[in-house]
């Protein structure tokens, strides 16, 4: 097996940031996240009325949207070929003429990510673009194999050459409230990473209340988590605004208790160019806008590229776009 | 910018909502506005103009109401009044809903209009003002549909003078218009000078909607114009504004037997306990204080946050702050627009220069614009001894304190002349669900702020005025049960000279505080009886004896805060000890009024203590189907301190029929008892003595109503006086009575005391206050 040297470094957040080493569980601080679901709700669901943006600058908002897409294909018909068309796409997201037009010629998305398999596909599709390879892993999307082959399956992707791990977490943990289990759980998968950065999964879908969303949150971060992401993709429910509050709550808290920043990826069901633009100013308003970057905010998303370049193209020509005018991945 | 540049910086931008279509209506309308009178526009007179408060642009020019103009306004609603009310529930609700309907096809039209007139952000105009008028229309077309089955013989007032402010235009006209339009009533109504223009829309709607002309009419002008309408020919007085000028209205209108509703004042506390999701209860605070510019009677002003996390809290509060967007109103990305009219925002100013020094104090690090904008404020580490905790700033200006349990919260919160509305922030149910009935508010949010609904009652208690807005406790507002057409007359005591020599001397007292007590002055009067022979002295109360009752009453709450059961339970062993001294009670009775009835009375109050009895447990509240996932309980609570004026005619009857309801709705009274025939009292107190009526619940006088009266109503510690004896007291008890605003029912018609019009749900409407809880909820 190859070692892919590490192509892609802009987007990556070790780059940028110090990066979160974690800190002793700290059960107190675990166990006084406190969410109430209908204040959160509510905010959640006034905040699209309370922040619009118009114009050049929503095409830029969009372009930023497009900086922080891990572009993703997690199916099992994956193929070298169909990922290499991702990858390609990855590179040239928009339509060139579209991007001169906005004088953002370079703009590329965040990350691709992919199964293990697929990784070295894409490294080599990738190759002297800088965009980072992220892989799914911990046994993606339950996370109820064995313990030694998920904390193996992470050293394996990272030695195909995937500079960023998505690991799910074990919601049994959650559910029962066996949270150092869970902090020593993400602290092997962290250690397990080694330069390649972390994102932790939590599947907020299965956790049952904002309340256990919060306390996983900061039990992953102090176990060294480098981002939090709401979801595999494939529960029930996946990334809601709710969810994402609750998270980036406990994102600034975490940065608030240690000086560390760590990032935040929704993931799932964000297909809407509008709705990409609500979760940019919830960023914004709720950790400001030094977390408005690829190195500390992603969407994990397959097709919401594609409406924001319809709108893109909207707003450069006036008039209202295809779907079919805008190149597939 | 470039888009490349933008994407750097990531601002906002703006993203302004056009004005170009409600400027258009404004210059479609002549850009110069009458008065809407009996269907029609006026000519345009003398007036004055009406400014958008973000740019000091002239909107238009409105017209200044001459007495003339109100004149002609309240005839033609005083003409088309009984026809509109003649139509039925039923046909009144289809215009209703016409309303309601029109409201939300000219959605947008009305809320830049607000926004352009007002000032307040287009989210709120948009997302909160517009379509809250909308249900409220909605809901009242259903109110309107069922009243006439489920409100079988209720009247409407009549005619209804109604005075808004200029805080929420358009919502306060909803909520005046509405339910007196259901009711069947017609309106004269004076939007603020300020902010005329949504309801010079309406007026336009009304037109849209076929409205019989006169049913509405809307005059405008400064508050010279209100007076006029409050001194008119009108049946119910419906105000929203500041408590001075309410207190101003309840002595213009005293002893003119016109219902009121007064929505006034408030400074609402915000109380924080350490289990709150903190960052919610700073969010809340962001929909509470800085939820159009603060200038909302029911804004959560005075923020009360648990000791031990109240450097945490403040901290968050304060980034939070810092992140809040001021600026054009029409930027639909502006958290804060501009406060309405230069002169307010010097009010403000003045205000917060002369106290900040008390606290310390944190202004927003938000980029402020030029002209009438005033930045989002806390004022932290304030006493309640500080003015700026204490008086209403009506602006983006939190005050903040500190407190160590639930009680101190408690008292702190209810340490202000104020009742309006309060939020509780717990995530403990047991927390929150303890101290929201004990905070004197008529509204209560249990992990949120302002939120409002049609089907839910709004109205405050204390300083904050009376009456509630909302649901079926609302158009009760604008109802009024068919009175007596006989007035009411006094029954004279009996004079006389002849004395004869008694087996063994008695002497009659006051019942204060659950002890027999002689009267202050030491003065009593001699009862006769009808042949003119002496019965006994009653002893004369004066003002001290008065002051002693009220305190003893007021010491008294256990009393509200024992169980309804508890309650009943002592009422019925009222009734049994008095059924145990019938016959030698009837006997007094008829010796004292020279009647022959004395039995029948006394079966009578022993009935009447029965049905209040079984009331004690069953005057439920509701729970109101606001669109929120969670409870808008509306609770029945105790008014408190019931000052009564008992009625002439039925010494015992009379004071059984005013003190059964109170006490069975958990208040405590200061009964003064008949005052021809005072010596009831002295029966009627041993019977108390026997039946575990704790100590200071009732309480009871004798003496001059005419004396007391005035005393009872000034009193600042009493939340309610009833006169059922004289008519000429209406006047003096209601103006004496606007000091601390407090509930007043007087009664200028007579009553029939012996039949069901003594008793039951009138009774125990006005002995209770409406306190509408939402609980929100959500695992």
């Amino acid at each position: 097996m190859q070692t892919a040297e590490r192509q892609g470094t802009h987007q990556l957040p070790q780059v940028h940031e110090p990066r979160n080493p974690g800190m002793a569980l700290d059960m107190d601080r675990v166990l006084s996240q406190r969410v109430n679901r209908s204040a959160v709700e509510r905010r959640a669901a006034t905040l699209p009325g309370r922040r619009s943006v118009k114009k050049a600058h929503q095409a830029a908002w969009l372009a930023r949207a497009i900086s922080c897409i891990d572009l993703t294909t997690l199916a099992g018909d994956d193929t070298p070929g169909r990922v290499a068309r991702l990858c390609a796409k990855a590179r040239q997201p928009v339509r060139a003429d579209l991007l001169d037009a906005i004088g953002l010629p370079d703009l590329t998305v965040g990350a691709v990510c992919v199964y293990h398999d697929m990784i070295a596909p894409a490294v080599k599709a990738l190759d002297g673009s800088g965009i980072p390879v992220a892989a799914v892993s911990t046994g993606f999307p339950a996370g109820l194999s064995p313990f030694h082959l998920r904390v193996a399956e992470i050293g394996e992707s990272v030695s195909a050459g995937a500079s960023e791990i998505d690991i799910v977490i074990s919601r049994r943990h959650v559910l029962t409230g066996d949270w150092q289990a869970l902090y020593d759980e993400m602290r092997a998968f962290r250690a397990a990473c080694g330069e390649a950065h972390v994102k932790a999964i939590l599947a907020t879908g299965e956790l049952g209340t904002l309340t256990n969303v919060a306390r996983a949150s900061m039990v992953c971060m102090m176990a060294g988590a480098d981002f939090i992401k709401t979801s595999t993709g494939k529960e029930g429910v996946n990334a809601t605004l709710p969810v994402s509050l609750v998270m980036m709550r406990a994102i600034r808290e975490y940065y608030d208790l240690t000086g560390y920043r760590v990032g935040y990826k929704p993931a799932g069901g964000i297909s809407k160019a509008k709705d990409s633009l609500v979760y940019l100013s919830m960023v914004k308003e709720e950790l400001g806008d030094r977390w408005l970057r690829p190195h500390l905010f992603r969407f994990g998303a397959s097709s919401l590229l594609g409406d924001i370049e319809r709108q893109l193209e909207h707003h450069v020509t006036g008039a209202y776009s295809a779907g079919w005018r805008h190149a597939m991945a | 910018m470039t888009i490349k540049e933008i994407f750097e910086t990531m601002d906002y931008g703006t993203a302004p909502e056009s004005s170009a279509d409600a400027l258009a209506w404004i210059v479609e309308q002549g850009s110069r506005f009458g008065h809407f009178i009996d269907g029609a526009m006026t000519t345009p007179g003398e007036g004055f103009e009406s400014r958008n408060p973000a740019t000091d642009e002239v909107l238009a020019t409105l017209t200044q109401a001459t007495q003339d103009d109100v004149d002609a306004a309240v005839t033609a609603a005083r003409s088309v009044q009984p026809g509109w009310a003649a139509l039925g529930g039923k046909a009144r609700a289809r215009y209703l809903y016409a309303l309601a309907r029109l409201v939300q096809k000219h959605a947008r039209l009305l809320a830049v209009l607000e926004t352009l007139d007002n000032g307040k952000p287009i989210r709120e105009s948009r997302d909160i003002d517009v379509p809250l008028v909308a249900r409220h229309f909605y809901h009242h077309a259903g109110l309107a549909q069922l009243m006439d089955s489920e409100l079988p013989g209720m009247e409407p007032q009549g005619v209804c003078g109604q005075i808004i402010p200029w805080n929420f235009p358009l919502l306060m006209l909803a909520w005046k218009v509405a339910p007196a339009l259901a009711a069947g009533n017609t309106v004269v109504l004076k939007p603020a000078e300020w902010t005329s223009l949504t309801a010079l829309c309406f007026a336009d709607l009304c037109r849209q909607a076929g409205l019989p002309r006169g049913v509405v009419n809307i005059v405008t002008g400064d508050g010279a114009v209100g007076e006029m309408i409050v001194n008119a020919d009108v049946d119910k007085v419906a105000f929203t504004g500041s408590t001075e000028v309410g207190r101003k209205i309840r002595a213009a209108t005293a002893g003119r037997d016109i219902a009121q509703t007064l929505e006034l004042g408030g400074k609402s506390p915000y109380i924080v306990f350490e289990d709150a999701d903190l960052d919610s209860a700073v969010e809340g605070l962001v929909d509470a204080i800085w939820f159009n510019g603060g200038q909302v009677c029911c804004a959560g002003s005075r923020l009360l946050v648990q000791e031990g996390v109240a450097e945490e809290f403040h901290a968050r509060l304060k980034r939070r702050m810092d992140n809040l967007r001021v600026g054009d109103p029409l930027d639909k990305s502006v958290d804060v627009g501009a406060i309405v009219d230069p002169e307010q925002l010097a009010r403000i100013r003045s205000l917060v220069d002369r106290h900040a020094g008390e606290g310390e104090v944190h202004r927003a690090a938000c980029a402020m614009p030029d002209g009438c904008f005033y930045p989002p404020t806390l004022i932290s580490g304030l006493s309640p001894a500080s003015a700026l905790m204490q008086d209403e700033i009506f602006g983006p200006v939190l005050v903040s304190s500190t407190f160590r349990t639930p009680d101190e919260a408690v008292q702190l919160a209810n340490n202000t002349r104020y009742g309006l509305a309060a939020s509780v922030w717990s995530e403990n149910l047991n927390t929150a669900l303890d101290v929201a009935p004990k905070l004197a508010a008529g509204v209560v949010w249990v992990n949120g702020s302002n939120m409002f609904d049609a089907a839910a009652p709004f109205g405050g208690v204390r300083e904050s005025g009376f009456g509630r807005e909302g649901g079926w406790e609302g158009l009760g507002a604008y109802l009024k049960a068919p009175s007596g057409a006989a007035p009411l007359v006094r029954t004279a005591a009996f004079v006389g000279e002849t004395a004869e020599p008694q087996d063994v001397d008695r002497t009659a007292k006051l019942y204060i505080g659950g002890k027999q007590a002689r009267p202050d002055g030491g003065y009593a009067r001699n009862v006769y009886d009808a042949e003119g022979a002496l019965i006994g002295q009653a002893p004369l109360s004066n003002r001290k004896d008065l002051r002693n009752a009220v305190e003893a009453a007021r010491g008294a709450k256990a009393w509200s805060g024992a169980s309804a059961h508890n309650r009943a339970q002592v009422i019925y062993y009222i009734a049994e000890n008095l059924q145990a001294r019938a016959d030698e009670i009837a006997a007094r009775i008829d010796r004292l009024t020279g009647g022959s009835d004395g039995a029948d009375e006394v079966v009578a109050s022993v009935d009447r203590l029965f049905t209040y009895g079984a009331w004690a447990d069953k005057f439920d509240g509701r729970v109101a189907q606001a669109p929120v996932r969670g409870l808008a309980v509306a609770l029945r609570e105790p008014c408190g301190v019931i000052g009564a004026l008992c009625p002439d005619a039925h010494p015992l009857l009379g004071l059984v029929s005013a003190m059964g309801p109170a006490l069975a709705m958990g208040n405590r009274v200061v009964l003064v008892a008949s005052e021809p025939f005072p010596l009831m009292a002295a029966e009627f107190m041993q019977v108390l003595e026997t039946s575990d009526v704790p100590a200071g619940v009732v309480n009871l006088l004798t003496g001059s109503h005419a004396e007391l009266a005035p005393v009872m109503a000034k009193h600042l510690d009493v939340d309610a006086v009833w006169s059922f004896s004289d008519p000429e007291l209406a006047e003096v008890v209601e103006r004496e009575g606007a000091g601390n605003l407090k509930r007043t029912w007087v009664e200028t018609t007579a009553r029939d005391w012996m039949g069901p019009a003594g008793e039951g749900q009138l009774f125990l409407e006005a002995a209770t206050e409406v306190k509408t809880v939402w609980v929100p909820y959500g695992a």
